[in-house]
């Protein structure tokens, strides 16, 4: 009896297996089958980047990749940000500016911003704004969003 | 439905032929997946064709670029020497979608989806690009244009696989745009766009034009008079005007909540004029 595809994969630095059905999306099987709920189903059709994780160093939808394409990739996701106690510049920046209300568009935001930072340090406003624009937020706002994400930059540019 | 990721063309050819119409081929998947997910299709088998190696590279050479179905429009973007080579081809590449989605999309996959208003069609059209496609017959190459046949359909054959885009050398003094219009600045669907692409000669003079329109007719628009009107001219405002005319009286618009008929052929001269002018000048700095 098929009970499923074997997947073998790296999140968060750890080497993850899991089984997956062929149209299960990356994002169900992080959330339903790995217990990692930090990626959000907002819309399900890559337009509001509640789900966003990086995949082989590039930011994604994580609705719109099956999990069985992890095979042999690397994931991060918003859970591997933290290291134990000490939050993520981003994370610590978010919550000094407010910059979230409800948090479900959250863990998309900082992963995303996570991605815009490793490839432009010194982002402008107008670069923090274009590279976050396949991030939603319906109750914050964005500036916020952008000026924790300035401090934060400053802040790894620092050291 | 199974999923599949065959390490070669035949094998990704030959389950297409098997599956007789009921596999679907997965490159970036953000057009496959939420259709499947909105249930508008069910495929019995995926077909993911990313570990096929030579489709995942663009690779230039004495002819020009091939760039391989699965390469993602980021990595256009990031390729130096097709930016600088076809700058238009890239600028609608990289308008697709997000920075999520430009992670994973593809131009064939955009190509291959066929709506009117695919950002990287009209400026693959006005390049000239042509797709190579493999099949259980062989191989065989047709203009990009050729491809979509209306919304959602295309011309390939049961068993076909779009293999690469291919891209001329760039003659000197050459250059191309893409622009759009939409209501907001990102992470939308052109309501009109245009594309042009044209080689001067060495006293400035169009030598050689292709015009292409998107989201105005069931596929994208190469408009032949157009090209007439820009080619032996210094794209001056004469010529602009006319060229503007030729392009609305070329639309065969619908209205839709996006745009209505008027507008879009309004816009389709505005952006033509736009485009030939950036076009223009990008080749005079060649």
């Amino acid at each position: 009896m098929m009970v499923g595809i074997a997947v073998s994969t790296n999140i968060n630095g750890d080497n993850a297996e899991f089984l997956c059905h062929a149209d299960e999306t990356l994002l169900d099987v992080l959330r339903d089958r790995l217990g990692l709920m930090g990626a959000k189903e907002g819309c399900g059709t890559g337009d509001c980047g509640a789900c966003s994780i990086i995949l082989d160093d590039r930011l994604v939808c994580s609705c719109l990749v099956l999990g069985a394409e992890a095979e042999g990739r690397r994931i991060e996701t918003v859970e591997g940000m933290a290291q134990g106690d000490q939050l993520h510049p981003l994370q610590q920046k978010f919550l000094e500016h407010a910059a979230l209300q409800c948090g479900i568009c959250t863990p998309g935001f900082l992963i995303a911003a996570k991605d815009l930072l490793a490839k432009n340090p010194d982002p402008t406003e107008e670069e923090i704004r274009f590279g976050l624009a396949g991030n939603l937020c319906r109750c914050t706002g964005y500036d916020k969003i952008v000026r924790a994400v300035q401090d934060a930059a400053g802040v790894m540019r620092g050291a | 439905m199974r999923y599949i990721r065959p390490s070669s063309l035949e094998d990704a050819i030959g389950l297409l032929v098997e599956a007789s119409g009921k596999a679907a081929i997965l490159a970036g998947g953000s057009d496959l997946l939420v259709r499947m997910k909105g249930g508008f299709i069910e495929p019995e088998l995926i077909i993911d064709i990313k570990a096929i190696d030579a489709l995942r590279h663009i690779t230039e050479s004495e002819d020009g670029f091939v760039i391989g179905a699965a390469v993602p429009c980021a990595v256009l973007g990031e390729n130096a020497a097709l930016r600088r080579a076809w700058p238009g081809v890239v600028e609608g590449a990289n308008l697709i979608g997000s920075k999520q989605v430009q992670g994973r999309c593809t131009i064939v996959g955009n190509l291959c989806n066929a709506s009117p208003a695919a950002d990287s069609v009209p400026a693959l059209v006005a390049a000239g690009a042509k797709a190579l496609i493999r099949g259980p017959a062989g191989s065989r190459t047709i203009a990009v244009e050729m491809v979509p046949v209306g919304p959602g359909k295309t011309s390939l054959a049961p068993g076909e696989i779009i293999e690469a885009i291919l891209l001329d050398k760039r003659q000197p003094r050459s250059g191309d745009a893409y622009q759009r219009f939409t209501p907001r600045t990102e992470m939308d669907i052109a309501v009109v766009s245009a594309a042009v692409n044209l080689t001067l000669d060495d006293q400035g003079v169009v030598q050689s034009a292709r015009v292409a329109l998107g989201a105005v007719a069931p596929t994208v628009l190469l408009v032949e008079e157009a090209a007439e009107i820009l080619t032996g001219s210094r794209v001056d405002d004469k010529t602009l005007d006319r060229l503007a005319a030729a392009c609305s009286g070329a639309c065969r618009s619908i209205d839709d909540k996006r745009g209505t008929v008027e507008f879009r052929r309004k816009v389709a001269g505005v952006l033509a004029k736009r485009v030939a002018l950036a076009a223009y000048q990008r080749a005079g700095q060649k």
